[in-house]
């Protein structure tokens, strides 16, 4: 019994990090109905900023991200103005193969500048810490990342329903053309999200950075499990996204306790019986 | 004095200037050495690009070297390697391949670094009758990986390299003299290593149970997994005290930071792949110094180049120079890729036939760099085996440094230190 609530914990942990790489893509999605492809990329070159930014200053990866965060949420905005604004339109096309390019650019720009040896972020002490909750041991670092995961998307859905920016979120989100009309400017609104959805990346890119090592090309790995747990929780939904994230992680230890070769594909498998049951996801986006 | 240009002067000082490019060129061609062009896949990017970089450092100091040609049956050839990236994918190396073979021409073909980019190579190679090298890969996935029938062997390709017997002869050995408990932990990966390491007939499993070792295997996982807490409950609940698998290195360190944090503290952690390269064990921070691997090659090998004299420690060292960067184990086998390439076109009997150039790297005999190479003593046809030694990353001074710690199955080779247990 204690062994499986053991697995469980550890996968509901391992759901919190899931969570976090889903939270921007989630966002972006809400909001303009961009599949950003580039986001695992974007989530290492996050894990990159991070580590030139310990290098320079010899600052801890925690503090390293009070300099990551704005530059990324700097990129994103310039990124989306720039760039995926052009894009977007009834298709759905063109912003996914943009993406796409992006992602490919970004993996070779990483191996240019950083080569391909894998960085890792060391955060010292905190790393091997853990906690004893009984006879079970579970790491301070994914219970850190589980407590950032929930963190950040209570204050995303906070800022969604409780203030100006979040009411323009809703609001190109909803109809594009009507906001427009009401004096948002629809471009502004969506650099902003971007902004907003890289910035949750950051945290995600420096938490994995310190998790394990990284190198430029594994980037794309991590995207499946962040579209797994956005579509599991509901499309747009953010506290679904959460629960997405933590039914895949535990799905996937439940899978490797039977058998490691199951771990992923029962992962897999939770995803397509709620895609089967449940087209729309768990928790699809309640209308305002 | 008088000019007189009438139109026959005129017309014949044109003809002149116009034939003259096309004549002199002719005997200009005529006079120099013929080329031979040598073909070379490498990947240059991608998640083994790793196994790639002294590839500049390497060549040019090659290109140097052969500037003079090389002599054959009394002739100067001269030498052009052209490289190109396989971009760590080997349907891009199979894709560079052929443009060598059929655009550029090549002569002879090489590839190394890892079964993907010399079995797609070889493959084309074999298809197209075209006289290949390949090294930088464990002979068994080369030879099986791509149908080898240990009975007829290939007939234009050819591998130099060690094999899953030895990594395991060497692993086994380096345990043996930790004398901790015979309880070893595997991680083996669902990828072409992982299965053929686990693999029950082939790989690890007979000859561990064979020498006491009681080896728990939870199983093949998915590579760039983000949970390892039930092979760690596992291991720990068997109380094994070695760990062991073929990894890339973000799937170690996702373990290695597990384990510590769910208390698993192995006295041994040996590794293949995932521990290979300095920069891997320096991103492991302090938990990376203790770790023990195999070892292909290092600068205290006592062996040298054939073509240049240079000894093992000079050519590392000549790399840490060049680049600032400290050396890596596939130095000596690009380096020595090219000296058995330069010695089968110094031996061929009729360089303008494949066939006579493939059969001279079937007689090759030569000391490189790397160890002996001879496809007469193979395991297989079409394979040549190097020595193979195992050792550990041991702290020195501010970075860490690979010692070989044992020697049984390549005695020639000195060991550098003792085992230090991790814990």
């Amino acid at each position: 019994m204690i062994e499986w609530t053991g697995v469980i914990l550890q996968g509901v942990l391992l759901g919190g990090l899931y969570a976090l790489f889903a939270a921007g893509l989630s966002l972006i999605f809400g909001v303009m109905r961009l599949v950003n492809i580039a986001h695992g990329d974007l989530i290492i070159l996050a894990a990159y900023l991070g580590l030139s930014t310990t290098m320079m200053f010899g600052v801890h990866p925690f503090a390293a991200a009070l300099l990551v965060l704005p530059v990324m949420a700097g990129i994103g905005y310039v990124l989306q103005r720039g760039i995926l604004n052009q894009t977007l339109g009834p298709d759905i096309l063109p912003p996914l193969l943009v993406t796409f390019g992006l992602s490919v650019i970004i993996q070779n720009a990483l191996l240019e500048g950083y080569s391909a040896d894998p960085q890792k972020l060391s955060a010292g002490a905190i790393e091997t810490a853990s906690v004893s909750v009984g006879s079970l041991t579970v790491g301070l670092l994914p219970l850190l990342t589980f407590g950032v995961a929930v963190a950040v998307i209570a204050s995303l859905q906070w800022m969604f329903y409780s203030t100006a920016l979040g009411r323009g979120f809703r609001a190109v989100s909803d109809n594009q053309d009507i906001a427009q009309l009401m004096g948002l400017n629809k471009a502004h609104v969506f650099g902003l999200a971007m902004a907003l959805a890289l910035a949750v990346t950051g945290i995600a890119g420096i938490l994995l950075g310190i998790r394990t090592s990284f190198d430029p090309s594994i980037g794309g790995g991590r995207l499946i499990f962040g579209f797994e747990a956005v579509i599991i929780g509901g499309l747009g939904n953010l506290w679904g996204t959460l629960a997405g994230g933590v039914i895949l992680g535990v799905a996937q230890t439940i899978g490797a306790k039977i058998d490691p070769g199951w771990q992923v594909l029962a992962g897999h498998i939770a995803f397509l019986v709620v895609l089967a049951v449940r087209p729309n996801g768990l928790f699809p986006r309640v209308q305002h | 004095m008088k000019t007189d240009i009438t139109r026959r002067r005129i017309l014949a000082g044109l003809g002149a200037t116009v034939a003259a490019p096309a004549i002199l060129r002719a005997t200009r061609a005529y006079a120099a050495n013929p080329t031979i062009k040598v073909g070379f896949v490498t990947p240059s990017t991608g998640p083994l690009a790793g196994f790639a970089e002294a590839d500049d450092y390497i060549l040019e100091g090659l290109r140097a070297h052969f500037a003079g040609g090389i002599t054959n049956n009394g002739k100067t050839y001269n030498i052009e390697i052209i490289k190109k990236d396989s971009q760590s994918n080997p349907n891009r190396a199979a894709e560079v391949a052929a443009e060598l073979i059929l655009s550029d021409e090549v002569d002879i073909i090489t590839a190394a670094a890892t079964p993907d980019t010399t079995n797609p190579v070889a493959d084309q190679a074999e298809i197209n009758e075209v006289p290949c090298i390949t090294t930088d890969a464990p002979w068994q996935p080369y030879f099986f990986g791509r149908g080898g029938n240990p009975a007829e062997g290939f007939q234009y390709t050819y591998h130099f390299f060690w094999g899953l017997e030895d990594i395991i002869a060497n692993f086994t050995s380096l345990w043996e003299g930790s004398g901790v408990a015979k309880k070893v932990g595997g991680l083996f990966p669902n990828d072409a290593d992982g299965n053929a390491w686990g693999d029950a007939d082939l790989g690890l499993p007979k000859p561990l149970a064979a020498q006491g070792f009681e080896l728990i295997d939870p199983g093949r996982f998915q590579p760039l997994t983000d949970d390892f807490s039930n092979y760690i409950s596992a291991f720990k609940d068997a109380g094994c005290e070695i760990i062991t698998g073929v990894m890339i290195p973000p799937d170690f360190g996702t373990f290695w930071s597990q384990a510590a944090q769910q208390g698993f503290n192995p006295k041994v952690a040996t590794i293949g792949k995932a521990l290979l390269f300095p920069s891997a064990i320096e991103a492991l921070g302090d938990r990376g110094a203790g770790l023990t691997t195999e070892i292909w090659w290092s600068p205290n090998h006592p062996f040298k180049s054939s073509l240049t004299g240079t000894s093992a420690g000079d050519l590392a060292n000549g790399f840490t120079a060049a680049t600032g960067r400290p050396w890596t184990q596939p130095i000596g086998f690009k380096h020595a890729l090219f000296e058995v390439v330069a010695d089968v076109i110094s031996r061929s009997d009729d360089l303008d036939d494949f066939e006579a150039n493939a059969t001279a790297i079937q007689s090759t005999n030569i000391s490189t760099i790397v160890g002996d190479v001879n496809w007469a003593n193979g395991p297989v046809p079409n394979v040549s085996k190097t020595p193979l030694v195992s050792g550990q990353w041991q702290k020195d001074g501010d970075g860490v440094e690979l010692v070989i710690t044992n020697n049984s199955h390549a005695p020639q080779i000195p060991v550098g230190g003792d085992l230090q247990l991790l814990s």
